[in-house]
Formats: C-alpha cells, sequence, structure tokens
C-alpha cells in the first residue's frame, strides 16, 4: 500500500464535502469519505482509518465503530473485483440461488472468499433494490441485471481479460 | 393517470433541459414567485398525501408538526435509503429522472422554511448518486439552487449523502444519526425531528416519493390530488411489482384500482408467468404480512381487494396486509414459503442494529429456527417457538425494525403452517434448500 495521502484532487473535494454541514459538524462527513478512501485504497486498513479520523479532526474509534456497522466497508483486503450478489427473496424468486451457485463454482470460491489470483472477491448483500431486474449483483458501480449463468460467465470472463 | 413517471420514458429527461421542456420546475416558479411557505403546505395537506416510504402518515400533518423557534436552522431530510426486499420504485424514479425528486425537494424546502437540505441515498446506489450529484449541478447552473432562486430571495442549498449499506438507515432517526457521522442507531421519540432532528434541529424526513409529489401538487391543487384515488388513500402510488409475474418493474397506478386488475392487466403486472397461478403476495416490502392467493385478492367481506392502504389492512393482520412501500412480490405455486420467509428473517437478523435485546437476539433465533427447517433438521415444537418469538419481539424495541422482522414469520406460519409441518415431517424431502412441495388431492408430495 501507497503512502496513506489523497491525492490533491481528492482533497479538495474533501474540502468541499466537509463545507455541506454546519461549522463544528465536519463528522458528517465521515461516510462520504471512507467512500472515497475505500475507493482509494481497495479495503479501510486501520492506517486508513486513522488517517480519516485525523482529516475530521475527530478520534480514531469513531471511524471504526462507523466503518464496522456499515456493511460497505471491506475490513480486510479484498480482490480486484468485488462481487456483491443480492441473496434476499426477490432475486432467489427469480433463480438467484442457481445463478449464485454456478457464480461460487466458477470462481471456485464461497462467499466472503478471495480467489487465489486475487481477482475475485465474492460477498452476499442484504437486498440491492432491483428486485423486478434480478437476479442482481453488484460490482463497484455497476449493477448487473436479468443474471443467468450464461450472463455470469459473459462476466467473468470479461473481468478475467 | 401518471404524475411521477408521465415522462419518465423521454429520452434524456434526466437531463434538466429536456426535463423543463416537458414541464419541469414549473411548481418552483409558481410557489417561489406566487405562493407563501404556509400556502404551499395548506396545498399538501388539502391533497391527502400520505408517506410513500411505508407508514402512511399524512405529508401535511407531519410538516405542520416542524417547530420554529427563531434564530435555528430547519432541514429537509430526503429519505432515499430504499433498502427493503421487494421495494425499489425510489431507485427506478431517481435513477431515470432525478429532476423530478430535485424539484419536489426545492418545493417542499421552500414549505418548511429550510435552507440546506439532504437527500441520504443508500450508499450501494452509487451510480444514482452520481446522477443526482450531476442534475443538482444543473439545477445550481440554472439558479434554481442557491442564493435568491429565481430573484425569489429564497435560498437553498442541496446536497446528496451517500449511507454505507444498512436498512436500519431507513428509519427517520437513524438516518439522522448516520448523517450526522455515526453509527444508525435508532433515537427513542420524543423528542421526534420535527423538534429535534438533524443536529438538534427542526427537521423533516420524508420519502422520495412523498416529496417528488409535491411539486404536481403545487401546479394542480390538492384538491386536484385529493380527487385521484379512494377515500383516504389519495392520488398515485409507484408500487415495486417483482416475483412470478409476467412484466416485473415500477408502475404509477391511481390508488384504488383493484388488486386483481393490478396482478392480471396487461397495463400493470401482465398476469402470473405461463402455465403457473398465483400462490401468494407480499404487498409492501417484505416487513408486510404475505397473504395467500384468495386473501390478497378479496377482503373480509367477500369484495374485490383494492390498492389502497385501507383495503389492504382489512380486517387487521387476521386477513389483511399493509399497503406499506409499495413492495409488490408476487409468487406462483412453485414458490417455497419455508426458503422465502427464511430470506427474509435472514435479512433482519442481518440487518438488526443490535440496540435492543428483543430484536437483537430474537431475529437471529427466528434466523436459526427457520433455518433447521428448511434444511429438514426441524423439530415439532419449532413452529409454535417461532410464533412465540416472533410475538415477543412485536412492540418490543425502539424502532419499528422489530416489528418488520416478526410479522412476515408470523405470517407465513399463519397462512401455510401446513407448509412449515411437511418440512418438519418430511426431512428426506426438505433437505435440499428451496424445496416446494404442492398440494395433491389431499397429500402432500414434493
Amino acid at each position: 500500500m501507497s503512502k496513506i495521502v489523497f491525492p490533491a484532487e481528492t482533497l479538495e473535494l474533501v474540502k468541499k464535502i466537509i463545507a455541506r454541514y454546519p461549522d463544528g459538524k465536519q463528522k458528517s462527513a465521515l461516510l462520504p469519505i471512507l467512500h472515497l478512501a475505500q475507493a482509494e485504497w481497495k479495503w479501510c486498513s486501520s492506517e486508513v482509518m486513522d488517517y480519516v479520523a485525523s482529516l475530521l479532526s475527530i478520534s480514531p474509534i469513531e471511524v471504526y465503530e462507523v466503518a464496522s456497522f456499515y456493511t460497505m466497508f471491506h475490513l480486510e483486503p479484498v480482490g480486484e473485483h468485488v462481487i456483491e450478489y443480492c441473496r434476499t427473496g426477490p432475486c432467489c424468486l427469480m433463480g438467484g440461488v442457481e445463478v449464485y451457485d454456478h457464480l461460487k463454482k466458477r470462481l471456485k470460491i464461497n462467499t466472503g472468499e478471495t480467489t487465489k489470483d486475487g481477482k475475485f472477491t465474492i460477498k452476499e448483500v442484504e437486498c440491492l433494490a432491483a428486485c423486478g431486474w434480478g437476479p442482481v449483483f453488484q460490482i463497484r458501480e455497476k449493477y448487473y441485471m436479468h443474471l443467468t449463468k450464461e450472463k455470469v460467465d459473459e462476466i467473468i470472463d470479461e473481468l478475467s481479460k | 393517470m401518471k404524475i411521477l413517471t408521465e415522462h419518465i420514458d423521454v429520452p434524456n429527461i434526466d437531463t434538466i433541459d429536456v426535463f423543463m421542456k416537458h414541464g419541469g420546475y414549473s411548481a418552483v416558479q409558481k410557489a417561489l414567485k406566487k405562493m407563501t411557505p404556509d400556502e404551499v403546505t395548506e396545498e399538501v395537506k388539502k391533497s391527502g398525501l400520505r408517506g410513500r416510504g411505508g407508514a402512511g402518515f399524512p405529508v401535511g400533518m407531519k410538516w405542520s408538526f416542524l417547530a420554529k423557534p427563531e434564530g435555528v436552522p430547519r432541514y429537509l431530510v430526503c429519505n432515499a435509503d430504499e433498502s427493503e426486499p421487494g421495494t425499489f420504485k425510489d431507485h427506478y424514479l431517481m435513477w431515470k429522472s432525478p429532476h423530478t425528486l430535485i424539484e419536489g425537494m426545492i418545493v417542499s424546502s421552500f414549505a418548511l422554511g429550510a435552507n440546506t437540505s439532504y437527500i441520504y441515498v443508500r450508499g450501494e446506489l452509487m451510480y444514482v448518486i452520481n446522477i443526482l450529484e450531476k442534475a443538482i449541478q444543473e439545477a445550481y447552473d440554472k439558479g434554481l439552487l442557491g442564493k435568491n432562486i429565481l430573484g425569489s430571495g429564497y435560498d437553498l442549498d442541496l446536497f446528496v449523502q451517500p449511507g454505507g449499506g444498512a436498512y436500519i438507515c431507513g428509519e427517520e432517526t437513524a438516518l439522522l444519526e448516520s448523517l450526522e457521522g455515526k453509527r444508525g442507531n435508532p433515537r427513542n421519540k420524543p423528542p421526534f425531528p420535527a423538534v429535534k432532528g438533524l443536529w438538534q434541529c427542526p427537521t423533516v424526513v420524508n420519502n422520495v416519493e412523498s416529496i417528488a409529489a409535491t411539486s404536481w401538487i403545487v401546479n394542480n391543487g390538492g384538491d386536484a390530488y385529493a380527487a385521484i384515488g379512494v377515500g383516504r388513500s389519495t392520488g398515485t402510488k409507484l408500487i415495486s411489482a417483482s416475483g412470478h409475474i409476467k412484466k416485473p418493474g415500477v408502475y404509477e397506478i391511481p390508488l384504488g384500482i383493484t388488486v386483481e386488475d393490478f396482478i392480471y392487466s396487461d397495463e400493470w403486472c401482465g398476469g402470473i408467468r405461463e402455465g403457473h397461478k398465483l400462490k401468494a403476495v407480499v404487498a409492501g416490502g417484505s416487513s408486510v404480512p404475505i397473504l395467500p392467493a384468495e386473501l390478497i385478492l378479496t377482503t373480509a367481506a367477500g369484495e374485490k381487494r383494492l390498492m389502497t392502504y385501507e383495503s389492504l389492512s382489512d380486517g387487521g393482520f387476521a386477513t389483511g396486509t399493509m399497503l406499506g412501500s409499495g413492495g409488490f412480490v408476487v409468487m406462483d405455486e412453485t414458490a417455497c414459503i419455508v426458503h422465502n420467509t427464511l430470506t427474509f428473517a435472514k435479512f433482519y437478523h442481518h440487518e438488526s442494529c443490535g440496540q435492543c435485546s428483543p430484536c437483537r437476539e430474537g431475529t437471529g433465533w427466528m434466523d436459526k429456527v427457520l433455518n433447521r427447517i428448511e434444511h429438514g433438521q426441524g423439530r415439532k415444537e419449532d413452529i409454535d417457538l417461532l410464533v412465540d418469538v416472533a410475538k415477543k419481539i412485536e412492540g418490543n424495541t425502539i424502532c419499528p425494525l422489530g416489528d418488520a422482522a416478526s410479522w412476515p414469520v408470523a405470517a407465513a406460519i399463519r397462512h401455510f403452517r401446513d407448509e412449515f409441518e411437511w418440512h418438519i415431517e418430511h426431512p428426506e424431502l426438505a433437505t435440499k434448500p428451496g424445496a416446494v412441495f404442492m398440494r395433491k388431492g389431499a397429500s402432500w408430495t414434493k
């Protein structure tokens, strides 16, 4: 991991985000900045969280307790592509169970694991608010909807290149 | 009759120029130049608009509770943390037509006297957040946000706040905690947010769909909105339809059409998928009681059930359900009720914030018991145990997540007890997750 400092452009964005809240309420910027930090360093190590605390002039424990509460923040290293699949009722009704089983078999890993080459991590998500377009998974900001086994193969093939 | 989605399929409606060509931001012009904040509130009251996030509390009344102490800022916070299984309407609206929400935010903020407002969007929808950010910048560039909007003397700044992936943040006080940069633990009420909300200042928290509807109400008047619908269920409602129907998707319906029409008409869901028949429906998101086919179509009085707040809750929980968020999950005879109930129970177990013991422990207990029934290890006493645990969670928690966790389990057992019994009595057949059984004559077979 490179030195824990945001690039200058991101630091400017951090300043703008903090300015969205009244004076003294900069802690409100914690979630947006944690998202920026995760995008920069892939996961929220204690060093990353300490850095975020310093940017907001709050104590590190305040960052740890928040990062560990919300499921979007990775507290362990993850693969290059984190596949977050929706396992709730509507997606299961639409064939999600079979599709996700296929995904695990294809990557030869279970939920929560990372492939040996560090390329993929699979995580479960509790509903992606896309029930009518399920089964669905998300990789970073992109939603993949109406999944079938064939579509999963295509996506994995593409990302494996 | 479409109010929110009339232009949703117009190409580039997500851009401000196209949106304005189709009448967009006319409500801002009217409200800020020709109306007082109280007049806007009065029209919303007259409209009978009820909160579209699930609770159905009258929006105008909620606004009128807002405390207005001198020298203290007020806030409007839009609850866009949609994350209840079955519900995806706000996602759709913000994705396709972000300016519909932004226009509503301006009108509503003006009515409430808020000069800073926030849209709290679930973090998973980062691509929607980017769409909203772009649309907000367009509104600033047109002078529809910022200082002295359209020369009216009214100032408003609008920001998007991403969540971090926690369903509980859809509860308004948990959302405010999260917006303050904390864990999303619900607060004890009172005080209500209208008195002490964001940073202890008076705050209104409204759902995306509720806020978006206010522009039409300003343009057309509260009476015109109230004329749509039936009784106290006025206006239109976005319904997220999913499951075993021919046309899953988001539909804007006038409240008051029959459930039967909604499921079977080509205008809406198009019927159950070919070769299958309706088994059950969860009408308002995963938290509301599931109903078997005959009860979702017909009320206790034997009349056709309507898509309204009142008709869906007809007869209380014994026969009714709720309109809730409008998350309409349809199941045909291939759906396994035990498996579906387990997926919901796992959801609430995972999403419990852990603050209250009945919810923290009870949701885990239900998940565990359902899991063993599903996997052919159920015990005879497990069904009554589930009912008992559900009862002990309901009404015993700070926020409604406890109720939301207990209702689907209790209702599934109430209406499909035989299916749970079958799983327990036939462990050799139930070991495959999602095993479905169908009634053939008097016997149960896989």
